[in-house]
């Protein structure tokens, strides 16, 4: 597998603007000739699949949701970074691409970084522009919020809702393409399989969700925006629906792929309840700006919060963590929630949770400050748990939340399969080894607008024009016949266990093993584990109903069937990384519970390849070389 | 398209052409009312009143005229929105819509308005075309119909007696109680029309919103107090 | 807890349909309500029955996919609430809760409780959107726009597109979801520019995908998940007048008109 990172020289601040300068062009009447196909439209897809269509590509535009507005983008809440500076507190493209880095725990691409921090001034703008309703200061400007893992305040938001917002932005520019004929949508469709012609990503085969058709779509380049494969885990704040299948048919078919084992936890989410629970809920991590962490000193002591007295409450992130306090990045956050969970300090019935307080705040600021903030966060808490966190602290603890691994993609944000991109969250690019808040959404935008638009052209320059290829090649007629007997062999199975069953499984046995804190015993047991249960998966899973017509537990199948593969990689991936570095925490490498890197022998990207079904996948790496950061401890304290 | 035709076609200017019409109607009902309450002033006072009304065949026909086209519109946006609106969900659910928030008035604007529609047909035939079979008039009664109520006496003499027809129209109880259920059902229809007609006309926003209901409500309740006033007041014999 | 549900079942589009009865016992009060479907579907695959289709997807209330009538209202008993939010412990042990899918001519039934909600899709593909390029937009804070205008705004973004207006007006009307984004547009300075061809074709886009007309009875803004209020309706129908207006004027001075 050939990995060149295809990074521009010279300086790093000037990198992409000469990349910019010397890539080549498709001239604007050959633009229409060329077919790309955008699979997603989240953030990153409905953003690509919009921003090309108006340079002149032919774009069809993909997604299993029955409206391309649904995608998961919309649940981030809290909000978007870009180095305005407006607060004049010393904001910078340098300090935010420092930060991203240092966030990353120094496993990101230096320049993919400084081209996000530079492009994410002319997002906001973008955003404004499209009539995205952002918070605005009496004066009429931009206000802007301080979040995790920064010093200086540069996240922008619209109330609690600002990935909504974001994507109803970009869904609005793709709805305008859609209307006037550029872009061809095709909602309920799911990819179920990558088509390649002599090594080149040509097409994808994909399944129609309301019909159950197997079609066929063949095109001169092939964008994956499907977002992050956290519905691995089973329990997580992502979407019911998300999954890796796209990713993951690529990665069979050839793509790398990249850091399986980074997979962040969130620290502030709403502890489980019971096992009937099918998905966890996440409160902005914006409400660390004015609540406070706590967790009694005594073990079990199972008072009511309000009678603990203030010298029996230990505000850990603010003892161990005095510089950054509540507002320490996520890896460390949630790994603090877990030792003192671990030390027997837990609260609630489960002893898996600490409380976040707002009753410093609603003294210091008034309710209605509280409420003007965070209203809906504190009614989605109200509506979950029967609570009511403006009289006691809410109860948080971690949970899987993004996914920061993923396809391998070169500066020009193509994997190492030619005329294959992948964009946002379902590459591996821009956040290393952990991600820092409101930052997803500045990637997926920069990706979608400001990226893609320009370094397509690269490789759609040497492919000639309208050599688009025709569905009835042979490469198609063989994809689809695979996905076809894949649909038949699910359906007749009829095994005593239904699918709901094996992920489950599939989630506690990556939880308890390849979870928040991982060590060799339990990811070899874990990697012992999962070929067990794909095994039975195979044997004994219960799929009912037909192929031809709606089906959601076969939809449900196939996305399960590939996470039971996909979990497996991310132990063996996990498993070889002999480091601790940001979410990734190996307990043999820690230095008084905080992550030892290991930088003379893990600073690097690991790429893993498919080799074949039952075959181990080979472990490729890309160097990261760090030219314009020194590699220093991550430090918060 | 036209902007006239798109006014007559699209859903937001039907809406507009009933909120319009209704408003002119509206003011009618008002006109009226001020007019019949002079049954409760001397005799002469509305037979004056009735009188200048008839004084110009030309004023008076276009006024009718100009009534009958407003009405019209005001049915057939009526009609034309029900259809769409019943068309909208050709299969209702299990136990119908049920009315979230929605007022009886608000649910039932077509249903009322047919009552309106048949008690002003009726009252047409009843007190302006005054056809003998729909005076009713109690057999107790010394005329025989309308046209035997005549003004004697002054400067209306020789002229039909308003005054005398309103009090004779009212002592038949059918009558009175017809037209008691059909001013308390235009009451409803306009409680929520005027406030519908305010949204259409985009004019209901923020306070505004609660002070046009509240407005609404209120002019409403008065129309159906000053209507409903006179059949009372001649079964009472207030008036005689 | 336990309940007896009675859920509609359709086989596809074409498929004539029926209700159901199921028993789900053992239930946690604490359950979504989609767990609770969960559940009940998990039971009826172990013993040979489809599971019942609905559409859901992300589970916090923002997505807007999930669209269940229940016992009559759209998302269930509460108030500003999608039906993920809805929670078991809304309901008596015992209670018979019916479930039917939203029920409109331009929401045709799919399967189940799964309708297709593209009307909408096309809605905003007629005009909901600010005409500007990609990389076009000038510095975010070029056009000063006052905190009040800018949360005005916000307060018409929030739809999430859900279509429980439609399903609770006794007349389908999309009134209110299309009002929401005409009103969010025609607020800010940004989407000025093309307020009246905007207004004029997404009315005439709701009208042609066969939604009935608003009369007002305040049902949509009732049950709106995010509580979009029924004033932008006002809004829009003042930003439909005045758009035909400035077509009426523009006809009579001889110009092109703006409907475009």
């Amino acid at each position: 597998m050939k990995l060149e990172a295809k990074t521009p020289p010279g300086p790093l601040a000037e990198k992409w603007k000469r990349h910019q300068g010397s890539i080549k062009l498709v001239s604007p009447n050959n633009k229409r000739r060329y077919e790309v196909i955008v699979v997603g439209t989240g953030l990153a897809g409905a953003s690509a699949a919009a921003s090309l269509s108006e340079l002149g590509y032919r774009v069809k535009a993909f997604c299993f949701h029955d409206s391309a507005r649904r995608a998961h983008s919309i649940a981030a809440q809290g909000g978007i970074n870009a180095a305005k500076n407006y607060q004049n507190d010393g904001d910078s493209v340098y300090r935010l691409f420092h930060d991203t880095i240092k966030g990353g725990d120094f496993r990101a691409r230096e320049a993919n970084v400084h081209r996000l921090a530079e492009v994410s001034v002319r997002i906001i703008d973008q955003c404004v522009a499209q009539g995205v309703p952002f918070a605005r200061e009496y004066g009429g400007l931009l206000a802007n919020r301080s979040f995790g893992g920064a010093q200086v305040s540069r996240t922008f938001y619209a109330r609690g809702q600002t990935g909504q917002q974001l994507l109803l932005g970009a869904y609005s520019a793709l709805c305008k393409q859609v209307g006037s004929g550029a872009v061809q949508l095709f909602p309920n469709t799911e990819m179920l399989d990558l088509v390649l012609i002599d090594g080149q990503a040509k097409g994808i085969i994909t399944r129609n969700i309301n019909t159950g058709a197997v079609e066929r779509h063949a095109a001169d380049a092939v964008i994956l925006a499907t977002g992050g494969y956290g519905n691995v885990f089973n329990l997580s704040t992502y979407a019911r629906g998300s999954n890796a299948t796209a990713i993951w048919r690529a990665y069979r078919r050839g793509a790398g792929f990249a850091n399986p084992c980074f997979t962040q936890i969130h620290p502030t989410c709403i502890p489980v309840r019971g096992d009937y629970q099918s998905k966890l809920t996440l409160m902005s991590e914006s409400l660390r700006n004015d609540g406070r962490c706590w967790v009694p000193k005594k073990q079990a002591d199972h008072r009511p919060p309000g009678q603990i007295p203030e010298d029996e409450r230990d505000y850990y992130l603010e003892r161990m963590y005095p510089a950054y306090g509540n507002l320490a990045p996520r890896d460390i956050a949630s790994r603090a929630a877990k030792r003192v969970c671990d030390e027997g300090r837990g609260v609630g019935t489960s002893g898996l949770g600490v409380y976040l307080d707002f009753s410093d705040s609603i003294n210091r600021l008034g309710l209605k400050t509280i409420k003007e903030r965070y209203a809906n966060l504190f009614d989605i808490y109200h509506e979950i748990t029967g609570e009511d966190a403006y009289q006691a602290p809410m109860r948080i603890f971690p949970a899987v939340h993004y996914t920061m691994g993923g396809l391998w993609v070169d500066y020009n944000l193509m994997s190492n399969v030619p005329g294959l991109f992948v964009l946002g969250e379902a590459n591996f690019s821009d956040h290393g080894a952990n991600r820092l808040g409101a930052s997803a959404l500045m990637q997926g935008l920069a990706d979608g607008y400001f990226v893609i638009p320009y370094t397509i052209g690269d490789y759609l320059a040497s492919v000639k024009p309208g050599t688009t290829p025709k569905t009835d090649a042979a490469a198609f007629t063989t994809a689809e016949k695979e996905t076809q007997e894949r649909v038949q062999r699910l359906l007749s199975i009829r095994g005593k266990r239904n699918v709901s069953y094996f992920h489950k499984q599939l989630g506690k046995i990556l939880w308890d093993g390849c979870g928040m804190a991982r060590n060799q015993a339990g990811l070899e047991k874990a990697l012992q584990a999962i070929p067990e249960l794909r095994a039975e998966f195979w044997k004994d899973v219960n799929v009912l109903g037909e192929s031809l017509s709606m089906n959601q537990s076969l939809e449900v199948a196939h996305r399960v069937a590939d996470f039971l593969e996909l979990g497996e990689v991310m132990c063996m991936d996990a498993l070889t990384r002999t480091e601790s570095c940001g979410c990734h925490f190996r307990e043999e490498s820690q230095e008084a519970g905080e992550c030892k890197r290991d930088d003379e022998r893990f600073a690097h990207a690991a790429v893993w390849e498919f080799k074949g079904d039952g075959q181990k996948p080979e472990r490729h790496t890309e160097s990261l070389n760090y030219e314009f950061t020194t590699l220093a401890t991550r430090s918060y304290k | 398209m036209k902007p006239l035709q798109l006014l007559l076609q699209s859903s937001i200017g039907k809406k507009v052409i009933m909120g319009a019409t209704g408003a002119a109607l509206v003011l009618f009902v008002i006109g009226h009312l001020v007019g019949n309450l002079q049954i409760f002033l001397p005799k002469e006072k509305i037979n004056a009143y009735a009188h200048l009304l008839h004084s110009s065949a030309g004023v008076l026909w276009a006024v009718r005229l100009g009534l009958v086209a407003i009405v019209g519109l005001h049915v057939w946006a009526a009609i034309s929105l029900t259809a769409q609106n019943k068309a909208a969900r050709p299969v209702n659910y299990v136990e119908g819509t049920r009315p979230y928030a929605a007022s009886w008035a608000s649910r039932y604007m077509f249903h009322t308005g047919l009552v309106i529609a048949a008690f002003v047909v009726y009252h047409l035939l009843h007190y302006t075309a005054q056809l003998p079979v729909a005076n009713l008039l109690p057999s107790t009664h010394p005329a025989k119909d309308f046209n035997q109520l005549l003004v004697t006496t002054g400067a209306q003499s020789g002229y039909r007696d308003v005054h005398a027809m309103l009090i004779a129209g009212f002592q038949q109880p059918i009558v009175s109680l017809f037209y008691l259920i059909a001013i308390g059902l235009l009451c409803l229809h306009l409680s929520h029309g005027m406030t519908a007609m305010f949204q259409s006309l985009g004019v209901q926003e923020g306070v505004w919103r609660t002070r046009l209901e509240k407005g609404a409500q209120v002019l409403a309740i008065a129309l159906f107090a000053g209507y409903a006033s006179i059949p009372i007041a001649v079964y009472l014999r207030i008036v005689q | 807890m336990k309940v007896n549900l009675r859920v509609w079942r359709q086989r596809g589009p074409d498929s004539p349909g029926e209700f159901k009865n199921y028993e789900a016992a053992d239930l946690n009060p604490n359950m979504s309500f989609l767990e609770m479907l969960d559940v009940v579907n998990d039971r009826l695959a172990s013993r040979g029955e489809e599971p019942i289709a609905f559409a859901h997807d992300c589970r916090e209330g923002i997505c807007g996919t999930c669209c269940l009538n229940i016992n009559g209202k759209p998302h269930g008993p509460g108030r500003a609430i999608a039906t993920c939010q809805t929670y078991m412990r809304s309901f008596r042990d015992g209670d018979t809760i019916t479930i039917e899918p939203f029920r409109a001519k331009p929401f045709p039934i799919l399967k189940d409780l799964v309708v297709d909600r593209s009307a909408f899709d096309r809605i905003m593909q007629s005009g909901g959107y600010v005409s500007v390029r990609t990389g076009a937009a000038p510095d975010g804070n070029s056009i000063p726009i006052s905190k009040e205008i800018a949360d005005r705004a916000m307060d018409a973004a929030q739809c999430i597109g859900c279509g429980a207006c439609v399903a609770a007006c006794k007349n389908a009307s999309a009134m209110l979801f299309v009002s929401a984004k005409v009103s969010q547009l025609s607020l800010l300075p940004q989407g000025r520019p093309e307020r009246h061809r905007r207004v004029l074709s997404m009315v005439a886009k709701m009208d042609e995908e066969g939604f009935g007309n608003c009369t007002v009875t305040g049902s949509c803004a009732a049950v709106c998940p995010k509580e979009v209020s029924l004033d932008f309706i006002t809004r829009m129908n003042r930003d439909y007048l005045a758009a035909l207006m400035h077509e009426a004027v523009g006809r009579a001075a001889g110009k092109e008109g703006g409907a475009g």
